[in-house]
């Protein structure tokens, strides 16, 4: 993962390993509450942190309720508005989602909610799928700045930033604990 | 090492290192995932324009291309050795230049000329991407064999390759051989001394001119086309000889191994180079490689497409 090349403590720090499980642990609450038939949920994460995001909130669910909520990965890579724009392309993982979407609520998770352009880009690889009967977004962080009419409906932590500053986030390397950082440039 | 993709063109495999050949092919695996959704088109490459530019016959390479682009929402036009200008006495980097300035971004070229795709892409702002040059590189195709190995076998490394028929005249082989080389699989090539020389020995392969004692420990066997069309004279006495001495008859496949691949880049000539009972059966991967070119070429077109070439 490209986060872990920067030293270990970035930056300020926003939040801890254990901070990041009960926030995680509450937006599988909300989710457990806001959605009656937690059958249908699909929890699609965004790679590569937001898949890891998406099985935790998934495990949380399986603890509290002993149901066991689909996971999906959802690459955005070849929907995103800006091709042609970057002398390098990441690498382009494969899209995994149930089938049908039909009657289903799809959740994206994200680690880090910016612009919104990338969860408008989910969106449209998840129609390209089917029909969800809605999509609804979490997100660890909800950093602000937004460009497009999007909002989050599970946020694990609102953090006021500017747009100079960057979010780092760390979660699921083998090496190193999990955590949020602030960086200032 | 590079983490991502910063190439305009893809010329052949023979420039690329293991980690790029890798890269397009993890890159596959995503692409392949579009071909199974329920709307089978993406918008990466929205507003391009792809020149599908086939100065040589080709129906599947320009089709598997041309429905690549399609999925990828770039618009599309093919133009041929025919219809083009080049009968007129045009010359390629004219005509290049006349596709650049209706605004081509990437342009597919097939040419009997080797280096005719470097050429242009040396020229052009326009990626370039080779869909066969002469004698030379073929590598869509290689990587499409990489991809089908990979996918059938989990990996390609320490595994037995063998490619047998013309080596000689054969882009398909010769790409193959770089990619097969650089990501550690062992290759023998076998055919007629005629057609495999043992020239080929420097690129790291082994060659041999007696079938029967390859096939028992091969894990893929590919079989070539003999063209016709590349062949000047006679590099063997006749069709019935050579299948009688280089030929996957259903007596000679018994030999491979039960889990041995059986691959071929098409068109098959049935019954010449391979039966139809072998090329229909079990240990076939033919049409998997035709299903896997399509999405290879959604990766490369993607990579290529995709980067920004100021």
């Amino acid at each position: 993962m490209k986060n872990e090349k920067q030293s270990s403590s970035p930056g300020v720090p926003i939040m801890d390993a254990d901070g990041i499980r009960r926030a995680l642990q509450r937006i599988a609450h909300e989710i457990i509450e806001c959605d009656p038939q937690l059958a249908q949920v699909v929890l699609a994460g965004i790679p590569s942190r937001g898949v890891e995001i998406a099985q935790r909130i998934a495990e949380f669910i399986r603890r509290i309720e002993k149901i066991d909520v689909d996971t999906g990965i959802i690459d955005v890579a070849m929907h995103r508005d800006d091709v042609g724009t970057r002398a390098e392309l990441p690498v382009v993982r494969a899209s995994k989602l149930p089938v049908p979407l039909e009657e289903r609520t799809v959740i994206i998770v994200d680690d880090v909610l910016y612009t919104g352009r990338t969860v408008r880009a989910a969106m449209d690889a998840i129609n390209s799928f089917g029909r969800p009967a809605r999509i609804q977004l979490a997100a660890l962080i909800d950093r602000g700045h937004r460009e497009l009419p999007i909002r989050a409906d599970y946020v694990g932590k609102n953090l006021p930033t500017r747009a100079n500053e960057k979010v780092w986030v760390r979660i699921g390397s083998i090496n190193e604990p999990d955590g949020v950082w602030l960086i200032k440039e | 090492m590079s983490t991502g993709w910063s190439r305009k063109d893809l010329l052949g495999l023979r420039e690329l290192s293991a980690e790029e050949i890798n890269f397009i092919l993890e890159t596959t695996d995503a692409f392949k995932q579009v071909g199974t959704r329920e709307i089978k088109k993406v918008p990466a490459l929205r507003g391009k324009t792809l020149v599908n530019f086939f100065v040589e016959p080709s129906t599947r390479t320009r089709t598997s291309f041309e429905l690549a682009a399609l999925r990828l929402s770039a618009d599309v036009i093919n133009i041929s050795a025919t219809t083009s200008s080049l009968t007129k006495g045009e010359t390629l980097k004219d005509t290049a230049r006349n596709l650049e300035a209706l605004h081509a971004d990437i342009l597919v070229l097939r040419h009997s000329s080797a280096g005719a795709p470097q050429f242009l892409g040396n020229r052009l702002k326009a990626s370039v991407i080779n869909a066969g040059d002469g004698a030379h590189e073929h590598p869509t195709q290689a990587l499409l064999d990489l991809y089908t190995i990979r996918e059938k076998r989990g990996k390609i490394a320490g595994l037995h390759v063998v490619i047998i028929g013309d080596i000689l005249f054969s882009r398909v082989a010769r790409s193959n051989i770089f990619g097969l080389v650089k990501l550690g699989a062992r290759v023998t090539l076998v055919g007629p001394s005629t057609l495999v020389p043992r020239e080929f020995e420097k690129l790291g392969v082994e060659v041999s001119h007696k079938i029967d004692n390859v096939l028992p420990n091969a894990d893929v066997v590919n079989l070539l086309r003999i063209q016709h069309e590349r062949q000047r004279k006679e590099y063997f006495p006749g069709i019935g000889e050579y299948t009688r001495f280089f030929g996957l008859t259903k007596e000679r496949a018994k030999l491979l191994k039960p889990d041995c691949l059986i691959m071929h880049p098409g068109p098959i000539n049935r019954g010449v180079e391979i039966d139809s009972e072998v090329a229909d059966g079990l240990q076939s991967v033919i049409l998997d490689q035709v299903t896997n070119g399509l999405a290879v070429r959604m990766a490369v077109l993607y990579l290529c497409g995709g980067i920004a070439t100021t």
